[in-house]
């Protein structure tokens, strides 16, 4: 039994069968790839697990309790943090209250009426928010307006404010998409060292072949919203169904 | 102090001196010179800066917090002024039940109006805001005539019961704080100024620093910066575990309360309320005072209100005939051109020039005038660095010499 169960999800968007029947099963403490070509409905799925979209039928466990017909903040008070294809932060905002705010919410809950608070008093909460900037190695860039960041930074600060959270589930849409190589590679480091230092399950959606074989231990290839297979990397390589619907593209 | 960071203190300190002082600093010019009619320094004027502080003060919560462009904000101003006045009607000529009333109406009127609008985002949240205010208004207007009283407007009389108070003999009440009326006032002769000292004034420049002292609190508090995450992305709030909804509407009851209070305190200066205080004009009106002294800042909005209430007051005054006076220095043809070129800006065309001010703050100052204040404070903290860096220079100098 894994921490995350998708079983039978359908999703139609009119006569465009989106998802037909997925069932995935993501370990504890794994790193699970989703891959598959373009409209194979990978965002479709991640949406559905984060509750942005409801399946048509079907059922998503998390931790042993339904997500469905759940919304997205209620589904991340459950444990599952979402970093997203371009970072989404608060760009107005300096980056150490970027991580503060997750911290808060983390502490007081989906909504509280902390109006006659001070947040400089807040000691305890800026102490978590600097050592998790410490961690990605942003402390130097605390008190600069997060919309200045450099775009690799801006994706660390958003990893910064997902595992300042303590997730049980970590969803990541396609981290690298538009990177360079340097980049990419930084944000794999940055992944593995992340994996390294906590328990925490990862699932990836990812188009970089190179990016799902360094981190995943398993991977489901999807296309055209059905999952074809679902093994570990290297029989994935060799497997003629996933050559035929993907590798086929692009050789690896 | 009181809980804030020392910046803020300082901020509060000088709110606080020139809202105390604002008689004697409003009023500049000895009375009878020339230029006397500049002066703003007198009760009628000074509340109104106050009180429409208020109002701004409490829409910067909202709008310069949040982002959500509130256009119906006029509509809690109108409910303050008529709980208040049916207060009283009813209770007691003394203003605090009157202005508590106000606060809790237009907060309970704000739950429900935001708990629709806030439902849309951007420009059909103001839609559906500057419907809502219609609506009011032109409820106000006729079919509520009974608590109204529509067109005329509502007002004490004689023969409502006020149940406190007991029969007045003789004249109309007045609004008072136990026993001390609003309209009372001091004058102070010295050489050839003049300055008065009104109570009404010091009960709404008194109300308007606890609502301004708040206002920094929320501004400083948790809640602040969750309100300033909402405006900068919501989507990234739902993907923390945050709801923004109770956020909004929690700052859209707190800004509706603030123009509840200035409501009331509208109402308790002069104890009528008419329907047109509710019209879009109005809520309008407190969407320039708020981005022309600047949405987000702490003191914009006040210096905003002051502003568009002193050129409201203090251009509309001037007419033709002190255009002459000013110019008679020129010869007649030219007094004539320069009398004409003027003429539109001033007396009824002042909108003209505010419309202009408003349009040149926008385009070079997005930060309203705070911003305007900042860069002129930079230019010569810039300076003064730059003497600073001279000075190190010559010490370090000074002991590597040694």
């Amino acid at each position: 039994m894994g921490i995350l169960e998708v079983k039978g999800v359908n999703k139609r968007f009119g006569g465009l069968q989106a998802l037909g029947d997925v069932n995935l099963s993501v370990k504890e403490n794994s790193v699970h790839a989703i891959i598959g070509p373009n409209g194979a409905g990978k965002s479709t799925l991640l949406n559905c697990l984060v509750g942005k979209l409801i399946p048509d039928s079907g059922s998503v466990m998390f931790d042993g309790k339904s997500v469905l017909g759940r919304k997205p903040h209620e589904i991340n008070q459950m444990g599952i943090s979402r970093v997203f294809q371009t970072p989404e932060i608060f760009g107005d905002l300096s980056v150490l209250e970027n991580v503060m705010i997750p911290c808060f919410a983390r502490r007081d809950g989906a909504f509280r009426l902390h109006a006659y608070e001070t947040v400089r008093k807040e000691t305890d909460i800026r102490e978590q928010a600097e050592a998790m900037l410490e961690d990605v190695d942003m402390l130097d860039k605390r008190h600069m307006t997060a919309s200045s960041l450099s775009r690799g930074d801006k994706r660390r600060l958003e990893m910064a404010m997902c595992l300042v959270q303590a997730p049980k589930l970590l969803l990541l849409d396609e981290p690298t998409a538009g990177m360079a190589r340097a980049d990419t590679n930084n944000t794999i480091d940055l992944l593995k060292e992340i994996k390294a230092k906590r328990d925490i399950t990862m699932c990836i959606i990812e188009h970089d072949m190179h990016v799902v074989f360094s981190l995943a231990e398993r991977i489901t290839v999807l296309a055209q919203g059905t999952p074809l297979v679902e093994e570990t990397p290297e029989n994935i390589k060799g497997h003629p169904k996933v050559r035929e619907a993907y590798l086929g593209e692009a050789q690896v | 102090m009181l809980g804030l960071e020392r910046k803020d203190t300082y901020l509060m300190l000088a709110v606080a001196f020139i809202t105390l002082f604002a008689p004697i600093i409003l009023n500049p010019f000895p009375a009878g010179s020339a230029l006397a009619q500049f002066n703003a320094g007198y009760p009628d004027l000074m509340q109104r800066f106050v009180i429409f502080g208020i109002f701004a003060i409490g829409f910067n919560i909202l709008f310069g917090l949040t982002g959500y462009l509130s256009f119906g904000h006029a509509a809690f101003l109108g409910i303050g002024s008529y709980s208040a006045v049916w207060m009283f009607k009813l209770l007691s000529m003394n203003v605090i039940p009157a202005i508590l009333l106000s606060i809790v109406m237009a907060g309970l009127f704000a739950l429900v109006i935001g708990f629709v609008s806030l439902r849309r985002s951007g420009i059909y949240f103001s839609i559906l805001t500057l419907a809502f205010a219609q609506m009011s208004y032109n409820l106000a207007y006729s079919v509520l005539t009974p608590v109204t009283n529509g067109e005329t407007g509502l007002q004490i009389s004689l023969n409502d019961p006020r149940i406190l108070d007991g029969p007045s003999n003789g004249g109309l009440p007045v609004t008072s704080l136990f026993g001390a009326e609003m309209r009372d006032s001091t004058t102070l002769f010295v050489g050839p100024w003049s300055w008065d000292f009104s109570v009404g004034y010091y009960v709404c420049a008194a109300l308007m620093l606890l609502a301004f002292y708040l206002s920094v609190r929320i501004f400083r508090s948790p809640f602040g910066m969750m309100l300033r995450a909402v405006k900068s992305n919501q989507q990234r709030m739902n993907y923390t575990g945050l709801n923004t909804r109770p956020y909004t509407l929690a700052a859209f009851v707190i800004s509706g309360m603030y123009a509840g209070l200035a409501g009331g305190l509208l109402a308790a200066m002069d104890p009528l309320a008419g329907a047109d205080r509710m019209q879009w004009t109005a809520s309008g009106e407190v969407v320039l005072m708020t981005i022309l002294g600047g949405a987000g800042t702490l003191i914009g909005p006040v210096l905003g209100a002051g502003f568009i209430k002193y050129f409201e007051n203090i251009f509309s005054k001037i007419n033709d005939g002190i255009l002459h006076q000013w110019f008679a220095f020129m010869p007649d043809g030219l007094e004539n051109v320069m009398v004409t070129l003027i003429h539109p800006f001033i007396g009824k065309g002042w909108h003209l020039t505010l419309g202009i001010m408003f349009m040149l703050v926008v385009i070079f100052l997005p930060g309203g005038l705070v911003e305007g204040a900042q860069r002129t404070g930079r230019l010569f903290r810039r300076r003064d660095r730059n003497a600073g860096h001279v000075e190190s220079d010559a010490a370090r100098q000074r002991a590597a010499a040694e």
